[in-house]
């Protein structure tokens, strides 16, 4: 009886695991489906959708707007959320509570609540919907994970480094760049690398505050209803690819570094 | 999310870091000036823009989608009868999901945050396999497994064959799939959060109820359970509040039908095309009190005050 | 622009370090009171004191890592209460050393040098870490290195920018004995060598005796005494003092009586004398006090000359035999246990258990306090770890109990 228990478990989460796993795998086999204009009913394998991508209705065309939508909102929400997130751990000041409160809403609001605030907005005032109130709308939801991302990093970083720093002779600037940057660098790229997830496959907030571009996810939403071609499932594996290559070699890297760490 | 967002570990080498003391100065201005501004102008004033919005009223004689500001609170009362039903079903589905994402990501959670321990490449490997699915697409995982459930599908032929559904019985475009999609979307959403709060339990707590003649069952449900409370709750939070406001789940073009239409499908609709903004506006402010008064009343009953 | 210029070249040798009525106030509590001090350059100067007593904000505030709510700090005369921590020609030895982790041995050391657009920067570099005996390593990471060759390399970053001052921090805190001995040697001498003033904060009284010219004894927030370290420790002026610097026995009484050379304390009906030039007060209550080790042990009443006093007879409470010396307690009626520490000059020449004795001491080695020792706490609070530990576990097997 004892046995059987011990393996309950690691069976139970296998399974779980499984079943997180299976639309990913599901995703990728069809990427490789000998489709035409629709991808539901497996036809017969083929590469062709991997190497003519872009031959598809503008799902490239849908990728490149993502891909700089991300960029953009990613840049500046990682500028002021770092900013933030230096100045909740290292200075005092008053309205710390409002301010923590106001970071907070914006992670704890639904989407739909978020997205349709800013088209009511963007209508009041009679602003174009286009790229840039998508842009607009990214960095907004994206600074709050910013600024949580790298506090965590900025709260273990020892304070006696930076005054170091400065009773060394370094200005003020010059710690910054010197001291703090560097080992805040870390934290800084998993928040960036976060936003350009969140900003990239956000749709939802997207659909309320776009024009006529479209963004990858949008395209997919708006192919939904009549057929998503192979060519999306090409560039979704892609992206997956990539990113848990990224992953492994930040992994492997980290493994390394503490390995030669410890032997010399 | 990504990987680096839920290491907690200080990097090798690295000095213990001494008592925070925090400086007062014109910098901390500075620095918090640029990212409070964008929000509050960005975040708090659509909220007040919503606010106007659902309180506005039709211009008489205009087109659709002409309003004018008003103080019409009607809207709200008719908002709510119309869509009383998909309110209900909101809460009711968000809630089914995140109570079978607890029951689905907790095991997962311990067992690569306590049991994997041990190998930490097993462990590694098995986060990295936990967060995978932010990787790809969301739409394009619920659009696969609206395919898994067709009725051309295998799954859908196999519980037939066996004869456990009725043979004109369907599984997309009910309140199952729905359900089952929510729960999918946001099982990473529960189980990281937990895992990062069973991975710093201490073992020795564990090892000490049974040191003390308690049964498994009771060491978890004394000490481990109560030690990953806060964990519990912000999954539950990372769960709940994104679940009651999604749409895509529920929408017809994935994994619902019209009867399980959602708040979220209702918003969009009154928005986007109906341009109905007032509606839209006082459903989106009906959603965001009733998520705000549940947060605060969970929260308070679970005591954690630590939210950021 | 003139503290700027300053730190801008090496300083020639060290510089007088003064505080003028300096105090430090936090929002809660006060860290320093009303602090006046005076270093003189090229001195190595201690910072004594408990955890908590102010003297690692007074290195802060001298560092310029924190700005005194009242008073005036200036270096080598010049008035520097206003200036930075980057404009000020002083230099500090982290307690945790702060090496920056990203950077090598040899960035570390240069970084000063650097900021300051010093020319041969590379070379006096090399020079300081052939100074600490690390050329060897100038191109690892701080991690790689063990704790003794951090703090050096430590050292060696702040002395090669040849501040006119240099602050250290508990540097030797984390060493083991041995070599926190050998850092202390290694320390006078660079100190003498390169002819700096220090200034050393430290909670370790051995540390300050061994190493410093001076010692100034600081408790809650106010330096309670200053001087060299044998006038203090010889010659101490308040409880704290005699107390914290080696041990004390102290004995409360009233003048008695008062001469020209001695003045007579009367407690619990022993007449004690202490020569007035060692007495603080000589009026009124006063606090007697004589080191353990000046008190000879005597198994029959001893005769005495002119200058010594003798208490008792008291009996032996305990006795510890530890190789150099035995420690007794004796117990005498009226003034409470009595440590002695007798050198052990023979063997066989104990006192045991029960027996009884008397004490007797020179004069001239007693001492007057003006303040009196705080009544002992009759209950100490149950807050270290071990007791915390031990009652959330009594907790717990009360829940498990239930089963």
């Amino acid at each position: 009886m004892r046995g059987l228990g011990k393996y309950l478990l690691w069976v139970y989460a296998g399974l779980v695991m499984m079943f997180l796993l299976i639309p990913i795998v599901y995703t990728i086999v069809f990427s490789f489906n000998d489709s035409r204009r629709t991808n539901i009913v497996w036809r017969g394998f083929t590469f062709d959708n991997w190497l003519t991508v872009c031959n598809a209705q503008d799902v490239c065309s849908a990728f490149g707007n993502s891909v700089l939508i991300a960029g953009v909102s990613t840049v500046l929400a990682t500028a002021m959320g770092t900013a933030i997130a230096i100045a909740l751990v290292r200075y005092r000041f008053r309205f710390r509570q409002a301010t923590t409160l106001l970071l907070f809403l914006p992670m704890a609001t639904p989407e739909v609540v978020l997205g349709a605030g800013l088209a009511a907005q963007f209508l009041q005032i009679g602003a174009q919907k286009g790229l840039v109130t998508i842009i607009i709308a990214h960095t907004m939801f994206c600074i709050s994970f910013v600024v949580v991302t790298v506090r965590a990093r900025v709260a273990v970083l020892d304070p006696a480094l930076e005054e170091a720093g400065r009773d060394l002779y370094g200005s003020p600037f010059q710690v910054f760049w010197r001291v703090t940057f560097p080992l805040l660098l870390p934290g800084i790229t998993a928040a960036a690398l976060l936003s350009f997830a969140l900003s990239f496959d956000d749709f939802i907030i997207t659909n309320f505050n776009a024009g006529p571009e479209m963004t990858f996810p949008r395209f997919v939403y708006t192919a939904a209803a009549r057929g998503i071609p192979a060519e999306a499932n090409v560039i979704a594996s892609a992206v997956f690819f990539a990113a848990i290559a990224l992953v492994l070699v930040s992994q492997v890297r980290a493994a390394l570094k503490r390995r030669r760490l410890a032997i010399s | 999310m990504a990987f680096g967002a839920f290491q907690s570990s200080a990097p090798p080498g690295a000095p213990v870091a001494s008592a925070q003391v925090q400086r007062k100065s014109p910098v901390a201005l500075w620095l918090l000036l640029p990212g409070v501004l964008y929000l509050v102008l960005f975040f708090v004033t659509p909220l007040f823009s919503l606010v106007i919005t659902s309180f506005e009223e039709p211009v008489p004689g205009g087109f659709m989608g002409e309003f004018q500001t008003g103080f019409r609170w009607e809207n709200y009362v008719e908002v709510v009868s119309t869509y009383f039903s998909h309110i209900g079903r909101s809460f009711l589905y968000a809630s089914l999901a995140t109570i079978f994402a607890l029951l689905l990501g907790y095991p997962i959670a311990y067992v690569i945050g306590v049991k994997l321990r041990r190998y930490p490449l097993a462990q590694a490997l098995s986060l990295v396999l936990l967060i995978a699915p932010f990787f790809i697409s969301f739409l394009l995982r619920t659009l696969a497994w609206k395919q898994i459930f067709s009725d051309e599908g295998f799954v859908v032929a196999t519980l037939k064959t066996f004869q456990l559904i009725p043979s004109d019985a369907y599984l997309t475009g009910t309140p199952f799939s729905v359900v089952f999609g929510l729960t999918y979307m946001f099982l990473p959403f529960m189980a990281l959060p937990i895992y990062t709060t069973l991975e710093k339990l201490d073992l020795r707590f564990v090892e000490a109820g049974g040191d003390l003649y308690a049964n498994p069952f009771t060491v978890f449900r004394k000490i481990t359970f109560p030690l990953s409370l806060p964990g519990v709750i912000s999954g539950t939070l990372l769960t709940f509040i994104p679940a009651t406001g999604d749409y895509i789940n529920a929408s017809r073009d994935f994994l619902g039908a019209t009867d399980t239409a959602m708040m979220g499908n209702v918003i969009e609709a009154n928005f986007l095309v109906l341009q109905n903004f007032p509606a839209a506006a006082a459903l989106s402010l009906i959603l965001m009190a009733s998520i705000l008064v549940l947060v605060t009343i969970y929260t308070r009953r679970s005591g954690t005050d630590e939210l950021l | 622009m003139g503290s700027e210029s300053s730190a801008k070249q090496f300083a020639e040798a060290g510089a007088d370090l003064s505080l003028v009525g300096v105090s430090k106030r936090f929002p809660g509590f006060t860290a320093i009171d009303d602090l006046t001090l005076k270093v003189p350059a090229g001195s190595f100067f201690a910072l004594l004191g408990p955890s908590g007593c102010g003297k690692t904000t007074t290195l802060r505030l001298v560092a310029g890592l924190e700005e005194p709510t009242e008073g005036k700090i200036l270096i080598g005369e010049k008035d520097v209460t206003d200036t930075k921590a980057y404009q000020r020609p002083v230099n500090t030895v982290f307690q945790s050393y702060a090496l920056f982790p990203h950077m090598t041995i040899f960035e570390n050391v240069l970084f000063g040098l650097k900021r300051r657009k010093i020319r041969d920067a590379d070379k006096l570099a090399t020079d300081a870490l052939a100074l600490v005996e690390l050329a060897h390593v100038a191109h690892r990471k701080p991690a790689q290195l063990s704790g003794g060759q951090q703090q050096r390399v430590a050292l060696a970053r702040a002395v090669v920018n040849r501040p006119a001052l240099l602050l250290l921090d508990e540097p030797l805190g984390a060493l083991d004995l041995k070599l926190r001995r050998q850092m202390q040697l290694e320390l006078k001498d660079i100190q003498s060598e390169v002819g700096l003033t220090f200034l050393h904060v430290t909670h370790d009284q051995e540390e300050a005796m061994t190493m410093a010219d001076t010692v100034a004894v600081m408790n809650e927030g106010r330096i309670e005494q200053m001087g060299a370290p044998e006038e203090l420790y010889e010659s101490p002026k308040t409880v704290f003092v005699a107390t914290f610097l080696g041990q004390s026995n102290l004995f409360v009484g009233t003048v008695s009586g008062s001469g020209s050379e001695v003045i007579t304390v009367s407690a619990s009906g022993n007449e004690l004398r202490v020569p007035v030039e060692r007495a603080v007060a000589h009026r009124g209550e006063v606090t007697v006090g004589i080191r353990p080790e000046k008190v000879s042990l005597h198994v029959t009443k001893p005769t005495l000359t002119a200058s010594q006093t003798m208490i008792g007879p008291g009996h032996v409470t305990d006795a510890s035999f530890s190789g150099v010396s035995t420690q007794y307690l004796v117990e005498v009626p009226g003034l409470g246990e009595i440590t002695v520490f007798a050198q052990n000059m023979s063997r066989g020449d104990h006192a045991r258990l029960g027996d009884e004795v008397y004490l007797s001491w020179d004069i001239e080695h007693a001492f007057g306090l003006a303040d009196a020792p705080p009544p002992s706490a009759r209950f100490v609070s149950d807050t270290d770890t071990a007791s915390v530990a031990v009652q959330e576990r009594e907790k717990l097997e009360a829940e498990l109990g239930e089963f």
